[in-house]
């Protein structure tokens, strides 16, 4: 199993604090009086939309020569339908820029035939990360993830959009942790969370924004018992603490109260690859293929003079969530982790998908 | 509680907040007026507006606009039988009938009445019940929406007309269309015949169009005349508000259901009309008079669609989780302004709720005025010949389908529909049972699903279950006992007529049902390409409707001229038309095939002038005015909403500039 993913991880500054390396300055990129078309995969409202509509006035602001920056939506199969026109039509003098999610990597690393896009050859400028918490209710009487073991052979019922969605990171790490899960699928994250404080289900995740408004009262009254975070990437590439939730142990953690051991080998390997995917890296700002340096430098600088920006973190708590974005070179780390499965490693989990949830490729 | 109301109502006045308020307004009414654009298309134009703005006033103008796209959208239903929105294809049922009797200001001004009443009670029910809501959104469970799902369906036996086997097939039908895409359970995809525009199912704004407004508008081109056939124009908008004072209770029924149907997360603000209608006509002693311009079909989908905004903003602001599309930009739109919902709303944030629920209410008059104010004039436009109308129409329509998935798919698919809703009209399948069932089968199945992996058969036991199977039960009563009454009238109708017809006459209208039966057997078939879990739901659907089909079919053969099963309006009443069946479908696959061919605007271009000539027989000075003015408007629209229209295979070889490019 040939695997890049540590090639790059000592450079890794994925994680708050660690400011991004200077850039040299280019001057000669100017975009007064052009219109910048921002392609968002998805119907108007929503996570990526709303994601895109919060950078999109201060891209504007930022960009020498404060172009006009227009959102357009292209909705239809997942993400698929505008990836695959971003793909093929889009522009690479920078005027055309796309906003990537979760879904619309996988469905690329799955190799679903329809995913006609190869994102691999798009340009990173910045992503924003989220986290994870993974929750039970406390009917089943556990009160931590020390406790998990007692479970024993306990029908946990999970509701899941589908095993190809984000839900395939969680889905891979409660097999990996030996639970008995039963998901029923076709429920996006609120209608889950709905069944959750309904008990109609007893295992349920968010990602941080939606488990710091919505859950944390049910925790609070005492109907949910948080287990654990995903965690978010280090700077050694490895696991660590998600800082919005600092007292709950992240996911390698409570593989190790389970097996006694850290976690490794190939189902680790690739739970992580799709985890940076879908979380840790989860939104991105691409440009196409091909598009000159020095505009890939004009933006990228933009994204860093934004999220330095003194009232930016405070703003973008509420509308994106508490996470430091990933800018300048760290994005092309985090982008070649997420593009690092070998073959082998695409067919490990085209199998564990197929044999578990009858997924046909 | 009292003193942050009145806070909420004082700090919505200070300042320029009405303003924005009525900036919304005006906006809602614009986009309204303008058939399948709605909420959604109007609500993102205003996001990018929001940056920067202060919290109050972005509420205002967002709900100003959402609160009226309900109250505008009636135009075009009532007065060229296209539905405005998905919220309003009920209204379309009698509103276009009385607006071809010369009573299009009388069903506007009972709609907007209607409308008004509905928000403000939606308004009012918000105030009282967003405290409370909480455990009781939370007691409907799938099991209870799928019950729910049932209950609507049921609607469909009152809606069926003549001949409850047709009414069934035509459900039936819907229901298989509406399982076209990725099936819940296992995420197959079921009769997407490997294209890629079918894997995510025909859009609902595809539909509705396609089932209603192509069919009217073809159906008034072969007449060729106005729209009414009644000048001078009667009934004054007094009249309209005189009948909705009148059917007030009706209206207060409606409004309580748009408010209960808008509050269930997950159920969809698009049943909540069609559900009103049902209801309407199963209250109605003398059923006679609905689909020919029955003025309570107008009062009771309008009452209940305005109050479901009302209703859509508690599982919005309590839960974070919308009702519906526009709720769902409504939702992005506050987060953008730093508010997010959940609990604290009805806590910390409860002056924002309030904020929210007066400009509901007051945005709810000024638009309901307005609209007022408009109709009587408005309702002239029914009587400009419609020959020239007929161009406007038909780019107006194909720009709402193409904001379903902005491909040129959505015009093939709103061409494709158009001919089955053709079709449907022409043997006398019921269309709105076709279009309950289409918009129902997806919740119907996914809560079905669901109630069984959360409870097995047991849900059937649960309370909330029970009672509503009570209410199914009642409604199944009633519409069974209407369907007999009618067939019956219609006997002895039909035994007056007497005649026989001959098995050549049969013909075309066997054959339909014939294409129909082997749609359900494709249906099966493919049903037998997925998992079982998928299988289930399209397969006990296609199996139920070949065995009504093949009734059909016998009674379509040997049945007597009496049967209100056989019905060809090309052997009745359209014999003498100047204007073949076909004529006005080639037009439109013309259409479709130059946007292929060379793009949207081009196309679109050359069919104005080609259709004022020809059939108009404008001269070229005004083919020439009226085509700028069509397009004109179209991409000034396009510019303003970000749009690519479609292009087709010129603009693959040549790079040509925007609009045409």
């Amino acid at each position: 199993m040939k695997r890049t993913i540590y090639a790059f991880s000592t450079s890794l500054l994925l994680v708050a604090g660690f400011g991004p390396a200077p850039q040299a300055l280019s001057s000669d990129v100017d975009f007064s009086g052009e219109r910048i078309e921002w392609l968002v995969p998805f119907r108007e409202g929503g996570g990526t939309d709303t994601w895109a509509r919060f950078f999109a006035p201060r891209l504007s602001e930022a960009l020498p020569g404060q172009p006009t920056l227009i959102i357009r939506n292209v909705p239809g199969g997942g993400s698929i339908n505008g990836a695959n026109q971003f793909d093929t039509r889009g522009k690479n003098n920078g005027q055309e820029i796309f906003g990537s999610t979760a879904s619309t990597l996988f469905y690329a690393m799955l190799g679903d035939r329809r995913a006609s896009y190869q994102p691999q050859d798009w340009v990173p400028v910045f992503a924003t990360p989220t986290g994870g918490v993974l929750y039970l209710s406390s009917d089943l009487g556990i009160d931590s993830a020390a406790e998990l073991a007692e479970l024993g052979k306990q029908e946990l019922i999970f509701p899941s959009l589908g095993p190809t969605s984000l839900d395939l990171v969680p889905l891979l790490a409660m097999e990996m942790l030996h639970l008995n899960v039963r998901p029923v699928f076709g429920m996006d994250r609120s209608a889950g969370r709905l069944a959750f404080e309904r008990g109609e289900v007893n295992v349920d995740y968010q990602t941080s924004a939606p488990y710091l408004k919505n859950v944390t009262p049910l925790v609070e009254e005492g109907s949910a018992v948080p287990i654990m975070s995903w965690g978010v990437l280090g700077e050694d590439g490895s696991l660590q603490r998600d800082p919005s939730f600092p007292d709950l142990p992240h996911f390698a953690e409570v593989y190790e109260m389970i097996h006694g051991e850290a976690p490794q080998g190939q189902a680790f390997e690739v739970w992580k690859t799709f985890f940076i995917a879908g979380f840790a890296a989860q939104k991105m700002l691409f440009l196409q293929e091909g598009t000159p340096q020095e505009i890939v430098d004009t933006y990228r600088k933009a994204a860093i003079d934004i999220s330095a920006q003194p009232d930016f973190q405070e703003q973008a708590s509420v509308a994106i969530g508490d996470y430091d974005q990933i800018l300048g070179d760290n994005v092309d780390t985090a982008f070649e982790m997420i593009f690092s499965l070998s073959e082998d490693d695409t067919q490990w989990i085209q199998n564990w998908l197929a044999e578990n949830y009858d997924v046909k490729f | 509680m009292f003193d942050v109301i009145f806070a909420a109502l004082g700090s919505l006045f200070s300042g320029p907040h009405l303003l924005y308020l009525g900036l919304g307004v005006l906006m809602g009414l614009c986009i309204g007026i303008f058939p399948g654009l709605g909420g959604i298309a109007g609500l993102s134009l205003l996001l990018p507006l929001l940056y920067g703005m202060d919290t109050i006033s972005a509420l205002a103008m967002l709900i100003g606009l959402v609160a009226v796209i309900p109250t505008s959208d009636t135009f075009t239903s009532v007065l060229m039988g296209i539905p405005g929105s998905s919220g309003s294809q009920a209204t379309v049922l009698d509103g276009f009938p009385l607006a071809k009797k010369g009573q299009a200001a009388r069903a506007l001004s009972a709609a907007f009445t209607a409308s008004l009443f509905g928000g403000l009670f939606g308004a009012l029910v918000l105030t009282l019940f967003v405290l409370i809501a909480r455990p009781i959104i939370l007691a409907f469970g799938s099991a209870e929406l799928f019950m729910l799902t049932l209950l609507g369906l049921s609607m469909v036996a009152g809606l069926a007309g003549k001949s409850l086997i047709k009414g069934l097939c035509a459900c039936g039908l819907g229901l298989l269309f509406g399982t076209m895409g990725g099936a819940p359970a296992t995420g197959e995809f079921r009769l997407s015949f490997d294209v890629d525009y079918l894997m995510d199912g025909i859009p609902l704004v595809v539909m509705g169009l396609g089932i209603f407004a192509l069919p009217e508008i073809v159906d008034l081109l072969r007449r060729n005349t106005s729209i009414s056939e009644a000048t001078p124009l009667g009934g004054g908008w007094i009249t309209g508000v005189r009948d909705m004072i009148r059917h007030k209770w009706l209206a207060l029924r409606c409004a309580a259901l748009g408010c209960i149907v808008g509050a269930l997360p997950g159920l969809g603000g698009s049943v909540v009309d069609w559900i009103a209608y049902g209801h309407a006509v199963q209250t109605t002693k003398s059923k006679g008079g609905f689909g020919k311009g029955e003025i309570r079909g107008v009062i009771a989908p309008e009452a209940s669609n305005n109050a479901k905004e009302g209703g859509a903003m508690i599982p919005t602001l309590l839960f974070g989780i919308p009702g519906s599309g526009s709720m769902a930009i409504f939702l992005g739109g506050m987060i953008l302004i730093g508010l997010e919902p959940g609990p604290n709303m009805v806590s910390s944030n409860l002056d924002v709720t309030y904020t929210i629920i007066w400009s509901l209410a007051l945005a709810n008059v000024l638009g309901a005025g307005a609209c007022l104010l408009l109709s009587g004039w408005v309702s002239r436009l029914t009587t400009i010949p419609y020959a020239l109308m007929a161009p406007f129409m038909i780019m107006v329509i194909c720009f709402a389908a193409f904001q379903a998935t902005r491909s040129l798919g959505d015009l093939v698919a709103l061409l494709a529909v158009g001919v089955l809703g053709i079709f449907l009209k022409r043997f006398g399948w019921p269309r709105p049972a076709f279009l309950i069932g289409f918009v129902l089968a997806s919740g119907m199945e996914n809560y079905l699903y669901q109630a069984l992996q959360f409870n097995g058969w047991s849900f059937i036991t649960k309370p909330g279950v029970l009672i509503i199977a009570v209410l199914l039960l009642v409604s199944v009563v009633i519409a069974v006992r209407q369907v007999a009454r009618l067939s019956h009238q219609s006997d002895a109708d039909a035994a007056v007529k007497g005649g026989q017809v001959s098995l050549k006459g049969r013909l075309p209208q066997v054959a339909f049902t014939l294409g129909i039966g082997a749609f359900f057997s494709y249906g099966l078939f493919d049903a037998f390409q997925v998992m079982p879990l998928a299988r289930v739901f399209p397969a006990g659907i296609s199996l139920t409707m070949l065995v009504l089909v093949g009734v059909m079919l016998v009674r379509q053969l040997r049945g007597k001229v009496s049967d209100p099963i056989l019905q060809d309006m090309e052997q009745d009443e359209n014999v003498a038309l100047p204007v073949g069946f076909y004529h006005y479908l080639l037009w439109l696959t013309g259409l479709v095939l130059g946007c292929y061919l060379v793009g949207y605007v081009i196309a679109m271009t050359l069919f104005f002038v080609a259709f004022l000539l020809i059939r108009a027989h404008a001269s070229l000075s005004s083919t020439l005015t009226l085509t700028a003015c069509g397009m004109g408007f179209l991409t000034l629209l396009a510019h303003l909403m970000v749009l690519n229209l479609p292009s087709g295979l010129l603009q693959q070889v040549v790079d040509l500039p925007w609009p045409l490019g």
